[in-house]
């Protein structure tokens, strides 16, 4: 190494920046947020191929029951509200209709693989020694974790929702919509509700996300975290279908998933379901989080 | 009887430590022990690192080495004890101290499907106190130095072992460091790599910069190291200035003969001590006798000299007497 390499990377900071680091009292850019860690993580997320390949399956769905209806139309089945046959009617029920089969098994199936590699991936791979000695502070690694997880949630959510309204458009045309309360809803009423039943399947996804994070923080093994999470979510479904305990459904974080239906009806009632599935993912949000942070700040990485 | 010897000297300096002394110390800790379930992997030990000092911290595999240098960084919470680093108080300063110290912990760690460069922009990342506006630049430097330019945008898995320990390396300089904390830099590198780490380490320890080497290596210690602290099953037994050590160890004169006994007789009158007979060798610890007159009174006594070797033990002699045991995996 020349001396004029080493004078480069002497000089590599700016003057300020250096006696900022070197103070004792801690550098001033400390106090600002910085979003480069997050759009960090969210390039880990978001070009990674296996994710890539996630959200093609993801997107896959809405192009398939589009094209299904296109070839096969199951025609009105007399008067029964039915997602798959006001298709033809108006293009954007094949958004609906994506979200209502996706929210069963594939999106909570994205949600728990991204969560539980959080922090059990970094583990695994070594890497979270090196990010906690840069220094990252624990708790600011969670909380980047966590709102990285949040974000692809709601990615995740668009992009079917998304997918799901271009196809339809393009093979059924859009128009009015016909809402559960049996009243006409423009077009562009339509759309907006479907952008609000995606923000509901989020907060209700992100609750998920938590425990997925929470479980994350428990393990080296990202795998087995991912299968931990399916298991409890599975577990919840259950619970909620077993009748005699009726007192437990509304504390179950499933429970709620299907009250975006409320946001079909006219006027769109934000009481009731809605706001007892949004509290109830806050609560579980704020449980799981805290969980986490408990177990993380204190652990030994010892790999 | 040595080990207990040596470690008391470096008890008290540190036990008295007053702010000015820490201030000269670029680690320094007190009782830093760690125990997992019933095993105590590191027991009770005073480190004193100085500053500037390029400091070989050695022991076999399983000594403890890495807990405690996970340890230093704050990774695991020690049992018991406390450290400081750069003189404040861990793991409360971390993130003031960290920033300052590069660290290299049991082997590379990197994302195997982002590459190297990559790699070294997400730690940056990480970093609070690094400038977004010379990021680029730096992690250009880094791999320069660390000679990885021409494999920077290669994804990480595609790397070898010894590419994977240079980007290692170069995580460590993406800032300026007052402290290096390096386990087994070497390890997986081909004889150049080597070298040129050697050389990258005197180069910053010329620059100031204080080097924390763990190793097992006992040439590297040798070659580049200014201190050295041995660690044996968790403990500390022995730690000071390398110069130091080696003048405590004793030269030994070997004569080999066809007449040992007659030889060891000379060697006794020699004043000679600890004399030893083997089947055509006599030898002795030399203490203060001149080796020419030791060969003049054994070719004055009619001693047939075939040959006559004066030898100081090697650093492997020190750390086997050390240790006791060796260079065995500590269990």
């Amino acid at each position: 190494m020349s001396a004029a390499e080493k004078a480069a990377l002497r000089e590599s900071g700016t003057p300020g920046e250096t006696s900022a680091a070197a103070s004792a009292s801690g550098p001033r850019s400390q106090r600002l947020p910085n979003p480069r860690f997050l759009r960090s993580e969210l390039w880990l997320i978001f070009g990674r191929r296996r994710n890539w390949a996630g959200l093609a399956v993801l997107a896959s769905v809405p192009l398939i029951i589009a094209i299904a209806v296109k070839i096969n139309n199951p025609g009105s089945a007399g008067g029964e509200f039915n997602v798959f046959s006001s298709i033809t009617d108006n293009g954007l029920f094949v958004a609906l209709a994506a979200l209502t089969v996706e929210i069963q098994l594939f999106l909570p199936i994205a949600v728990a693989s991204i969560s539980s590699d959080a922090i059990a991936g970094e583990a695994n791979l070594g890497t979270l020694r090196y990010l906690l000695a840069v220094p990252v502070l624990r708790s600011r690694m969670l909380a980047v974790k966590f709102t990285a997880i949040v974000i692809f949630t709601f990615v995740a959510i668009l992009l079917v929702a998304g997918v799901g309204m271009l196809i339809g458009l393009a093979l059924f045309g859009g128009g009015s919509m016909v809402s559960l309360s049996g009243t006409s809803l423009s077009f562009g009423t339509g759309v907006w509700r479907i952008l609000l039943i995606c923000g509901y399947l989020a907060i209700e996804l992100s609750a998920l996300s938590a425990i997925g994070l929470f479980v994350s923080s428990l393990t080296e093994q990202p795998i087995g975290a991912a299968i931990a999470v399916i298991i409890i979510m599975i577990m919840s479904f259950i619970l909620d279908q077993i009748p005699p305990l009726d007192w437990l459904h509304p504390y179950l974080f499933t429970h709620h998933w299907y009250g975006f239906t409320e946001f079909l009806r006219d006027p769109v009632s934000f009481g009731g379901p809605v706001r007892d599935g949004v509290l109830n993912a806050a609560a579980y949000i704020a449980v799981c989080y805290s969980a986490a942070w408990a177990r993380f700040s204190g652990r030994d990485v010892t790999n | 009887m040595t080990t207990a010897a040596r470690t008391t000297e470096v008890a008290p300096a540190v036990a008295g430590a007053t702010s000015a002394h820490s201030e000269r110390l670029a680690i320094a800790s007190q009782g830093l022990t760690k125990r997992f379930g019933r095993q105590v992997a590191v027991n009770g030990i005073d480190l004193a690192v100085p500053r500037g000092s390029v400091y070989g911290f050695l022991g076999p595999n399983g000594s403890g080495k890495t807990t405690t240098i996970r340890l230093l960084l704050s990774l695991i919470r020690p049992t018991s004890g406390t450290h400081a680093l750069l003189g404040r108080s861990m793991p409360q300063a971390a993130s003031a101290v960290l920033p300052r110290v590069g660290a290299l912990v049991e082997g590379p760690a990197f994302h195997p499907y982002l590459s190297g460069r990559d790699n070294l922009c997400r730690l940056d990342a990480a970093d609070r106190t690094a400038d977004p506006a010379t990021a680029r630049r730096r992690v250009e430097a880094a791999l320069d130095r660390v000679g990885l330019l021409a494999a920077a945008r290669k994804r990480y898995r595609a790397y070898s072992l010894g590419m994977r320990q240079r980007l290692a390396l170069a995580a460590t300089q993406l800032m300026p460091r007052e402290l290096l904390v390096l386990d087994e830099p070497t390890n997986g590198l081909d004889p150049q790599g080597t070298r040129e780490v050697r050389s990258l380490i005197t180069n910053l320890a010329e620059d100031g910069t204080t080097v924390l080497l763990s190793t097992h290596l006992l040439s590297e210690v040798e070659q580049v190291c200014t201190h050295v602290g041995v660690m044996h099953v968790g403990h500390l037994v022995a730690q000071a200035p390398l110069a130091e050590l080696r003048a405590r160890t004793v030269a030994r004169a070997v004569v080999t003969t066809r007449c040992p006994d007659e030889a060891a007789e000379v060697l006794r009158q020699q004043h000679l001590t600890e004399i030893a007979t083997g089947k055509d060798q006599a030898a002795g610890v030399i203490g203060q006798v001149a080796p020419e007159q030791i060969v003049e009174a054994l070719v004055h006594a009619g001693v047939p000299v075939r040959a006559f070797t004066t030898a100081t033990p090697d650093l492997e002699d020190m750390f086997v007497s050390l240790t006791g045991r060796g260079f065995d995996v500590s269990g």
